[in-house]
């Protein structure tokens, strides 16, 4: 009902609109978090991207299942033969703080147990998010037992409920982005490793910046529709970008000096498990497509170190230095400044 | 005129735009002079409401009674005039986050949030962060005005670029990190034009603006007998003169500094105070945890209820407890089809739960070992917090010397914050050990209210030597505190006494037999030691 703030006209927050974009081009990089000061426009970031992100084919049940994928499909959608197809946006879904794991996983469908003496199920948010992006605000603050069971579902991509008498499972693959306040919460480390990139969000300290976002915003707020239409063309060449990269992923070279290199990263900054490293890999490839390169460099490598890593490092808790400073050492030593 | 009472018009004026405010003391006038004004309804909102009223689900009990779903909507989709949120501090995360969620989508309603809170106790900071006004509304004073030309007048009402300019270097200024407030400034400058019936913002509009909007948020303060060349304590791009001779965007920043400045003689340390030690979610959390008896943990038995909340239905003890009515039912409703369950037969699930545990520090950082004492301290502050994320513990720092106590980390689960707030201690100076109980107890109490387990650490070697009233006595001294222990048992907040002193029969033994604590002597405590001894008592 409501029109979105646009994408593009998001000024000042450049790492974090990299970050995003990249997630749309190759959303097997799992995720992304969004951690920094309130009020710097990570929720209308995530929320403006949902107008930029191609359609996708689906089949007309609950979860809009991937006809091309069978393996990826519900049990519905892979014993029915042909499929009623349809066109749908990626689906962006909001999950609340106080959402309960009823509304989260799914449950009976009250309604027709009470009224029509069924059982049924009725499909959740995880179902709503399923092949899309699932985003969670605040992400910090969320109870413990819903984290534990996101954490399960991103890991599997299927979501399995088995309460009320009801025995359902059903594809869940979600991006998970989440955001939130570091200075109110921290997240546990189970939870930071399953995010594919992080971003430390800043308030921008330009005057220049302030002013221009500031007017930005009024200008939205008093008249969406034009404003939207303002930079319809420029929403048009991202999508458009984001379509073209996505076709190129799989064409974008990896040399194996870069895995080596990014290996050696990774061992030199004592990250835990090798899904930094691959990470690394995949965002740094999803970067070199999206700005239309063949192959994969160092500087690819480089520039996506910092969002892929920062959020892997085993922390000291009476060392001071930040991530970040620690990620930048270990690539200057490793890569070369 | 008062303030407030110009808020009041300007939040009548624009009341979608301007988004609410935030209203401590008695806001009754002010209510009642802003539904006159904006000719809005009003609908109360306690902070106990259901999450089902705010966010709409199906009516169990009425889909019942007529056979046929029946859905409530949920005030948030219905909501159009002042929403208007009693005791706001006591708002559960979970509820704001919600209100919040639908202020971002463009909800048409204005939140007025009443807040009730002492100390440091305040409206979520997700619904702080989304209204324009922070508003005293104790002195309000009615004004007499007419808002009917001014809201035709609004829409066409422009702001000059070096305004907005003026306006955003000013909340830079001030320290502000989020930029809503900056974009609400503008639009309250906007409305105060109208309100005075102009079509450009002037000067003294940003002025306004600057005054309600960004001055109760300000971080950090340029100090008041700064130099005029000197406003800002942090540098500036440079301002790029214009031509025509109107004064600079830094010029005017300047101004609207000394305006804010102006606008806020007294209580502005408190205020700043307040600020500074940004809220972590106090209202979230624990409110959340007093009602997760029904939501999670381990189960524990069934009982009567409805399935509403968040509360699980239990289907099978609900089809249990309607079976022996159904012959009766079936006989004075015959025809109705089929199992006959009503209201009273609901049964829901119940969860038991570990609740959360916050570890209270009271540390001495009176006379020479101070700093010692307190780098030990804050290391197992750290340490503790490090642990935390296994169980969501949260732990609070007091530290007490001179004359008084002073709450340095309020209760937090965040390290980085802790690391923030511990950064530099004081030390010095005497022991006030008995203003250092009762801190620690008013923590305490908070952190109950909030549905958690207090558990006080005292790091002190007992030695008192001044009283109540700040006079350095130490028979008086010793007294007081061993009123303020006694008062601590009575309270039955579980407490460790760390002793630090060399001897195991001081003031500090006998302190802890006061106030019934569990005496632990560590004359040489080290930061490891002190938080591997806090973690096993939090767990126990």
């Amino acid at each position: 009902m409501t029109l979105r703030y646009p994408f593009s006209a998001i000024a000042g927050q450049d790492e974090l609109l990299q970050a995003l974009l990249l997630t749309a081009v190759d959303p097997l990089i799992g995720g992304l978090l969004a951690f920094g000061d309130r009020g710097t426009g990570k929720s209308t970031a995530v929320r403006a991207l949902a107008a930029l992100l191609p359609e996708i084919r689906a089949t007309s049940c609950a979860y809009h299942c991937d006809p091309d994928s069978p393996s990826a499909q519900c049990d519905a959608c892979r014993k029915s033969a042909t499929h009623k197809l349809r066109k749908l946006p990626i689906p962006v879904v909001d999950l609340p703080l106080g959402a309960t794991e009823d509304r989260v996983l799914g449950a009976l469908n009250l309604e027709r147990a009470l009224s029509h003496g069924e059982k049924s199920f009725e499909p959740g948010l995880l179902a709503q998010a399923n092949r899309g992006y699932l985003y969670v605000d605040e992400v910090n603050l969320l109870e413990d037992h819903i984290v534990d069971l996101l954490l399960d579902v991103a890991a599997s991509g299927e979501n399995v409920v088995e309460r009320d008498g009801l025995s359902v499972r059903h594809p869940a693959r979600i991006v998970l982005v989440g955001s939130g306040n570091p200075e109110e919460g921290e997240l546990r480390p189970q939870l930071l490793d399953r995010f594919g990139l992080s971003v430390e969000v800043r308030t921008p300290t330009e005057v220049k910046t302030w002013v221009e976002i500031v007017k930005r915003r009024d200008a939205f707020e008093r008249d969406p529709e034009g404003f939207s239409a303002q930079w319809a063309k420029q929403e048009d060449q991202t999508r458009r970008r984001i379509v073209k990269a996505r076709k190129a992923l799989n064409d974008v070279e990896v040399p194996d000096s870069v895995l080596e290199r990014a290996a050696a990263l990774c061992i030199n900054l004592k990250t835990d498990g090798l899904r930094g490293q691959l990470t690394l890999m995949r965002a740094a490839r999803a970067l070199a497509a999206y700005e239309g390169a063949k192959r994969v460099t160092d500087d690819h490598l480089k520039r996506m170190a910092a969002a892929s890593l920062r959020h892997r490092l085993r922390r000291n808790p009476l060392d001071e230095t930040g991530s970040t400073t620690r990620i930048t050492r270990a690539v200057a030593e490793v890569l070369g400044a | 005129m008062s303030e407030a009472a110009l808020a009041c018009a300007l939040l009548a004026l624009d009341p979608t735009g301007l988004k609410g405010a935030v209203l401590k003391g008695d806001a009754a006038a002010f209510l009642s002079a802003l539904k006159q004004l904006s000719g809005r309804t009003c609908h109360r909102v306690p902070p106990h409401i259901g999450i089902d009223r705010l966010a709409g689900a199906i009516d169990v009990a009425a889909t019942l009674k007529s056979g046929a779903p029946v859905h409530d909507h949920g005030l948030l989709a219905e909501a159009r005039g002042l929403l208007l949120l009693t005791s706001a501090e006591r708002l559960p995360l979970d509820r704001a986050a919600l209100i919040a969620a639908a202020m971002d989508h463009g909800a048409p309603f204005t939140v007025i949030a009443h807040d009730e809170g002492i100390d440091d106790e305040h409206a979520p900071m997700i619904l702080i962060e989304r209204v324009a006004f922070l508003l005293d509304v104790s002195t309000y004073e009615p004004l007499d005005i007419d808002i009917g030309a001014a809201r035709a007048l609004l829409p066409s009402v422009v702001i000059p670029d070096r305004i907005t300019e003026g306006l955003c270097q000013t909340a830079l200024a001030l320290g502000l990190s989020s930029i809503r407030p900056a974009v609400m400034a503008l639009r309250a400058a906007r409305a105060a034009a109208a309100l005075d019936g102009r079509l450009a913002v002037d000067d003294d509009d940003a002025g306004l603006a600057a005054r309600l909007v960004l001055a109760p948020r300000a971080v950090t303060y340029p100090a008041v007998e700064d130099e005029p060349e000197q406003p800002a304590p942090q540098d500036q791009p440079d301002p790029g003169d214009t031509e025509d001779g109107a004064p600079t965007p830094q010029d005017l920043a300047d101004r609207l500094l000394d305006a804010v400045k102006a606008s806020l003689p007294e209580g502005l340390l408190a205020a700043l105070e307040r600020n500074l030690r940004q809220p972590a979610s106090r209202s979230g959390a624990g409110a959340v945890s007093q009602k997760a008896g029904l939501r999670r943990g381990r189960p524990a038995g069934t009982r009567q209820g409805e399935p509403k909340n968040g509360a699980r239905l239990s289907l099978i003890d609900t089809l249990r407890a309607a079976a022996p009515w159904q012959p009766l039912r079936r006989r004075s409703n015959p025809v109705r089809k089929g199992l006959q369950v009503e209201k009273p037969d609901f049964r829901i699930r119940r969860f038991k739960e570990k609740r959360e545990t916050t570890a209270i520090f009271a540390v001495d950082a009176s006379g020479s070992a101070a700093l010692h004492r307190m780098a030990e301290a804050k290391g197992a502050v750290e340490l503790l917090l490090a642990d935390c994320y296994v169980r969501r513990d949260r732990t609070a720092l007091i530290a007490f010397r001179g004359k008084q106590a002073e709450l340095l980390l309020p209760p937090t689960r965040s390290l980085q914050r802790a690391k923030k707030s511990l950064a530099d201690l004081p030390g010095g100076g005497g022991t006030p050990l008995a203003a250092g109980i009762e801190q620690s107890m008013l923590v305490a109490d908070q952190v109950r209210r909030a549905g958690g387990v207090p558990l006080i650490v005292f790091l002190t070697d007992g030695k008192a030597n001044i009283a109540r009233d700040g006079t350095a006595d130490r028979a008086a001294a010793l007294r007081d505190a061993e009123a303020a222990a006694r008062a601590l048992r009575i309270a039955g907040v579980r407490t460790l006494m760390i002793d630090l002193s060399d001897t195991r029969t001081g003031p500090a033994r006998r302190l802890a037999e006061a106030m019934g604590a569990d005496y632990l002597p560590l004359p040489h405590a080290d930061a490891t030691k002190i938080s591997a001894r806090v973690n096993a008592a939090m767990q126990a």
